[in-house]
């Protein structure tokens, strides 16, 4: 990572092995709009990772390429080891991924999705009709396995999604936004298995706009306008921006960011070069 | 706490070939595309029931053969040959003799009015010119505002006048009813439109189905979100597509068997030919139906849109193909214009096989054009389908 993109890069110790995801110069555009801009990113394996930002920050559209739903317009990205662009296949059987919109098919049972993406991992006969038991078990769907997707509640929605995202065991997970309109109690039993998943290995990568959330990861990116204006530990953040939450700091950033002359960075160093044009007040 | 996830180890090696076949993609897809199928009860219902209907609709009700067109007669000859004449036209099937007038005058308001379709005129000296061996001139006037209807009372005049010839034996003048009319309806005497239509409906309803169904379900999918969770998954380019469209050719082969029983045996079409040669090249034909709606599936957005553009392959099905108009008609721009669609081949397959019973010696020029449309549509949407959602 080199210094003179002007992110606030704050250390952070470094995990087993090789990064989980780690990005280079990383850009998409759409047309005049850059979605995402000369994203350096590195995430170590079993980390719990929250991509922080306002809407339209470019979070989705990190995830995307990160996925390979999207190719990325320049740079590079290496998820699970293996480069994005060069062999997107290899990385499809190494990530799960929940989207935001709920991607599962409502007219097939609980136990079908679960069944359906299985088979699709590649889990055939017996295995398969044990791995789907045991997540029926493990999320505590088995009453609920002969009951349409369509008609579950968001909670239980969510547990499906995050069942059959992970059918595989994937070594990383990408989750878009996983609780968007879930209640506190689901929210709440839905980190627990984030960080049962952690625990055993699998580094998660959550966007959220909940800081409470964003408290629960082992670390902090935050995008704005498409660029990463800041990397670290909550602790490391809240200490260096002198802030008492993260919620704080992450307004305080996100105004700088935002303001034309405000937004002298913690390093000195200068902001990332606009592409967008002007700057809103 | 959940055992949700231990880490997987992901050995790369070489699968053989039995291990590429069972653990293909294409059969989880497959599976799920007939379980929601089967659950989604209207829309199995309308595929499947959809022949029944079409056909009952361009079977009955669209029929371009008209029998039974109200005549009235001006019999001023009021001979027993004339009305010998009357009961030859009557015969034909063609006309229902609603009345006689007595002149001209009245003959034209009938037909003005609509309450007379056609005219039978016969002068006073009919019977006296068959005496002496003259041509004997009878009239028939028809409502030519439906050319339909004209064309078919035409031939139904002309027949009755040969019948009449025949019956007064060939003596010395040739006695043809002096119309002139050279309508020489092979294969199908009747001029019965079903008989001609059944081949069509085949073909109109692979379209609907195999084009616009697919193009369809394939844009769902897009529109619903699934084929994003579905695309970051390691299934095959090849899996998901096959599996998406396979499903609908297997209906699409229920869809022939259906028409064909109801047309056998409702609509009396006959079957000439060999039926495992038309099952055989309906094949290359759901092919290039499928690959057509792919392509239209890469190139919409939403539902709507497919069905749009999916109309615009469905329109030169109807109007180009030679379903209900005959190509031979059509000027050379429209008949090079239906040539480029795969309809048209098959649907000259489809009448070849089951009303004029020829095997492949004759047909195979056109079972080529469809094979090589298959395999060009085919990789061509392939190659545009793309696992992204951009």
């Amino acid at each position: 990572m080199t210094e003179p993109h002007g992110v606030a890069m704050l250390e952070s110790s470094d995990g087993g092995g090789g990064p989980a995801v780690q990005t280079e110069r990383l850009r998409k555009t759409f047309g005049a709009l850059v979605a995402v801009d000369a994203l350096d990113l590195t995430i170590h394996r079993g980390e719990v990772f929250g991509l922080l930002g306002p809407n339209g920050s470019g979070k989705t559209t990190t995830i995307r390429m990160l996925c390979g739903l999207m190719a990325p317009t320049s740079g590079r990205a290496q998820v699970a080891g293996i480069d994005v662009a060069e062999d997107p296949e290899g990385v499809r059987h190494r990530i799960g991924y929940m989207s935001q919109k709920f991607g599962l098919y409502d007219d097939l049972t609980v136990q079908e999705n679960l069944r359906f993406y299985a088979s699709v991992y590649g889990l055939r006969g017996g295995e398969r009709v044990a791995r789907v038991k045991e997540q029926l078990h493990d999320l505590g769907l088995e009453e609920r396995q002969h009951q349409l997707a369509g008609t579950l509640s968001g909670g239980w929605k969510q547990r499906l999604a995050l069942a059959s995202a992970t059918s595989h065991k994937p070594e990383v997970l990408f989750l878009d936004e996983p609780t968007a309109g879930v209640d506190p109690a689901s929210r709440r039993l839905f980190w627990d298995w984030i960080y049962a998943l952690a625990k055993s290995g699998t580094t998660i990568l959550v966007t959220t706009h909940y800081m409470d959330e964003a408290a629960r990861c082992s670390r902090l990116a935050f995008l704005s306008r498409g660029h990463l204006i800041a990397v670290g530990t909550q602790e490391e953040i809240t200490r260096h921006f002198g802030t008492e939450t993260v919620e704080d700091a992450f307004i305080e950033l996100q105004r700088r960011d935002e303001t034309p002359e405000g937004g002298k960075h913690p390093e000195g160093g200068r902001r990332p070069a606009e592409s967008g044009g002007s700057d809103r007040a | 706490m959940p055992n949700v996830l231990r880490h997987p180890p992901s050995p790369i090696r070489r699968p053989s070939f039995r291990e590429r076949i069972t653990r293909s993609t294409l059969w989880p897809m497959l599976w799920k595309e007939f379980v929601q199928m089967r659950r989604d009860r209207f829309t199995l219902g309308m595929m499947i029931g959809l022949p029944g209907i079409q056909l009952l609709l361009f079977g009955f009700a669209i029929r371009t053969e008209v029998r039974h067109l109200p005549t009235v007669v001006l019999d001023e000859s009021r001979t027993m040959e004339s009305r010998a004449f009357v009961d030859a036209i009557r015969n034909t099937g063609n006309f229902d003799i609603v009345g006689s007038v007595g002149s001209r005058e009245d003959m034209r308001r009938q037909i003005e009015r609509g309450t007379a379709r056609a005219a039978v005129i016969i002068p006073p000296d009919y019977e006296a010119d068959i005496k002496r061996h003259r041509t004997a001139q009878a009239q028939v006037i028809v409502d030519a505002a439906d050319p339909l209807a004209s064309s078919a009372a035409i031939a139904g005049a002309t027949l009755a006048g040969q019948a009449r010839s025949a019956a007064l034996g060939a003596q010395n003048a040739p006695r043809q009813a002096p119309i002139d009319v050279r309508v020489r309806p092979w294969y199908n005497p009747g001029l019965e439109s079903s008989i001609y239509i059944v081949p069509g409906v085949i073909g109109l309803l692979l379209t609907l189905t195999l084009l616009m169904i697919t193009a369809m379900a394939l844009v769902r999918e897009r529109e619903r979100g699934t084929l994003e969770q579905l695309i970051v998954t390691p299934i095959s380019k090849t899996g998901l597509m096959l599996g998406k469209v396979l499903p609908f050719a297997l209906v699409g082969y229920v869809q022939v068997t259906v028409i064909l029983l109801l047309g056998r045996f409702v609509f009396n079409v006959p079957i000439r030919g060999s039926l495992g040669l038309l099952y055989l090249v309906t094949a290359p034909f759901i092919v290039a139906s499928l690959a057509l709606g792919l392509f239209v599936s890469t190139v919409v957005r939403t539902q709507v849109q497919a069905m749009q553009l999916s109309f615009v392959f469905i329109l030169p099905t109807v109007l180009l193909s030679g379903f209900m108009f005959p190509r031979e008609a059509m000027p050379p721009f429209a008949q090079w214009l239906g040539a480029i669609f795969p309809i048209t081949y098959y649907l000259r397959v489809l009448r070849g096989i089951l009303l004029k019973g020829v095997g492949m010696d004759a047909l195979w020029q056109d079972t080529l054009a469809l094979a090589a449309f298959a395999l060009v549509l085919l990789a061509f949407s392939v190659r545009r389908f793309q696992k992204n959602i951009e």
